[in-house]
């Protein structure tokens, strides 16, 4: 078999080679105007994006502090960020126990709501009210969730609970390591699934409606069926779009938790993957450092959004 | 197949009824993830005795534009008016804006419709670069635009803007759904590759323009990090780094007011843009006639 496989391939290689390039020149050449259409935007996203990224991986190898021309030296950030930096593996452990809520939850939750305001015939205030979380910065609203969970007898959630009976003195929500990950997650829910579900909801008007009436026909009787065999095979490229994007904002979480516990947490119990990087990177300018924990951030999330899109294109076609 | 009936009415056949639960369940959560932008609202049009008063009340009693002044007054301490950071941030965020998604939708239709070689190579490669921290990046980044001589220049602001992968991810994935048939028929017809993009994939691609006009707007606006990085001087700085630094070191508490007027002023310009584009973004498309 192997001996089999090896002659065709030495075969097809060889008298193939000059074929293939020439085959490979000629189809370039029919899509000069395709290529046209890539060149504005691949000039300016390798000039300001993947050079830098290029430049950021290199860096993960040296010593930089901006002041000095980096130093190199070697494996040394990532055998320091895996063998002595403990405080790495507690940021690990808290942006995995985020992902996994924050991920798949916020997917859902804007799917679902995208998917229920589309069967609805008056839209647009609905829209505007799900999506509004997403237009403020997290530095802006984060007063008004400052003021909720305030640890003092004027936090309204305090003020609510006390009356109630609930609580007999005021509870530091922000400053108490079993609520402040579990806050920071709610907010990010309410404040992230924005931009999904306006993706979802936009996706979800391309679908020709006529397959609907054509589903009636195959004897679709209920919402969720229509939702389960006709919507979501359609909806494949925002579904992955989402996910993606999903990983990358649940992955990437900093700013909320920053704007609600400070920086560092106490006790660390907000502390993730990139607020471990801007530590290194923006406070004690170790910027070889903060590059390597950037490359095993960027490792993670491409392998999970590989695996994501290889789910999602498993699905057949219906 | 079936008589043409009016769209809402087909749509609203035995299997739909109007969906009062619908209604009623989004209602209720809609009013509970409304209310911490409710309490902003409310909170930048409170008079200072108001935002002391203990327990918090749930509406304004003597709405005021007390916070507004006062934040115009901080802002008008500067060397520079305010309105100079105005400028430069709506002439900022309409350039990067408006080159971005044609720029991403430019792309995207090669990407997702044609089969010239590289073409799988590069779109991998924009996905993948989505997942590098930015906050990395933007040191090389810095230093390129260094070299270029950007520094203090609205080139700087603008250019490195336009080449976030995240349009042409989101163009790409929504510009599969065009029909291979449409495009067939139309090059059979003679038409040139501009003609179709100009006729018929951007047509086709609106409520997908439309959401990256939102977001590109939304993420350029609120954008306080680039003006930051790239400029230096006063007269470069855009509005959410003017109020930042307005803010930086106030007591949180006492300037909560002006601090809630600031997010609304911030904020205002693009919940006006959403309204302009929603139509686009949630109303059917009726590209089921055009359909082979």
């Amino acid at each position: 078999m192997a001996q089999v496989g090896e002659v065709i391939r030495s075969r097809t290689g060889k008298t193939t080679f000059q074929e293939r390039t020439s085959e490979l020149w000629k189809r370039v050449r029919e899509n000069k105007v395709m290529y046209l259409f890539l060149a504005p935007f691949f000039i300016i996203f390798f000039t300001f994006t993947v050079l830098p990224v290029l430049a950021s991986m290199y860096l993960s190898f040296t010593y930089f502090n901006v002041l000095e021309p980096p130093r190199w030296i070697g494996w040394s950030n990532y055998a320091l960020l895996f063998l002595e930096d403990d405080i790495f593996l507690t940021a690990i452990k808290n942006t995995l126990v985020y992902a996994v809520i924050v991920g798949p939850g916020g997917f859902l939750i804007a799917w679902v709501f995208a998917w229920l305001i589309n069967q609805l015939k008056y839209r647009v205030t609905y829209t505007l009210v799900f999506y509004a979380p997403s237009i403020t910065s997290a530095l802006a609203i984060s007063i008004i969730w400052r003021i909720l969970f305030s640890g003092d007898y004027h936090g309204y959630l305090n003020y609510f609970l006390m009356r109630l009976g609930v609580l007999d003195e005021p509870f530091q929500w922000l400053r108490d390591v079993n609520t402040m990950l579990p806050i920071v997650i709610l907010v990010s829910l309410w404040m992230s699934m924005g931009s999904n579900f306006l993706v979802f909801l936009a996706g979800l008007q391309n679908i020709d409606q006529e397959l609907y009436e054509a589903g009636k026909v195959d004897g679709i009787r209920y919402r969720w069926q229509e939702a389960w065999y006709i919507t979501l095979p359609l909806m494949k490229p925002q579904l992955l779009f989402g996910a993606v994007m999903q990983v990358v904002r649940s992955f990437e979480v900093s700013d909320i938790a920053i704007a609600l516990t400070g920086m560092p947490s106490p006790l660390y119990a907000t502390h993730t993957i990139l607020t471990h990087l801007l530590d290194y990177a923006f406070i004690r300018f170790e910027m070889g450092y903060a590059a390597a924990i950037s490359v095993f951030l960027f490792i993670l999330m491409f392998g999970l959004s590989r695996l994501l899109a290889r789910l999602l294109s498993t699905r057949g076609d219906y | 197949m079936s008589v043409a009936l009016p769209r809402r009415q087909r749509r609203r056949g035995k299997l739909q009824k109007e969906p009062i639960g619908i209604y009623v369940f989004l209602t209720i959560i809609g009013i509970i993830m409304f209310l911490p932008m409710y309490q902003l609202i409310i909170t930048a049009f409170k008079p200072l005795e108001e935002l002391f008063l203990f327990p918090p009340l749930y509406y304004v009693k003597q709405p005021t534009l007390q916070n507004f002044e006062e934040l115009l007054i901080a802002a008008g301490a500067g060397w520079v008016p305010f309105s100079r950071y105005v400028f430069n941030s709506v002439f900022v965020t309409l350039s990067v804006v408006s080159l971005h998604v044609f720029f991403a939708c430019l792309a995207a239709y090669p990407l997702a419709k044609s089969r010239a070689p590289g073409v799988n190579v590069l779109f991998q490669l924009a996905v993948a670069a989505l997942m590098f921290s930015a906050q990395i990046t933007n040191i090389p980044r810095y230093l390129i635009v260094n070299g270029l001589g950007w520094i203090n220049t609205y080139w700087a602001l603008i250019i490195p803007g336009i080449g976030s992968a995240y349009g042409v991810f989101l163009m790409k994935q929504f510009l599969e759904q065009v029909p291979n048939a449409l495009i067939e028929a139309a090059k059979i017809d003679g038409a040139s590759e501009f003609t179709i993009f100009r006729k018929l994939i951007l047509p086709l691609s609106r409520p997908a323009w439309s959401t990256l006009i939102i977001f590109s707007w939304i993420s350029t606006w609120n954008d306080s990090w680039s003006p930051m990085v790239f400029t230096q001087s006063e007269a470069m700085k855009t509005m959410p780094l003017a109020i930042q630094t307005i803010f930086s070191g106030a007591n949180v508490v006492a300037r909560q007011g002006a601090n809630a007027a600031a997010a609304l002023i911030q904020t205002a310009p693009t919940v006006i843009i959403f309204l302009l584009l929603q139509k686009q973004v949630i109303s059917t498309m009726a590209y089921s006639g055009i359909k082979s």
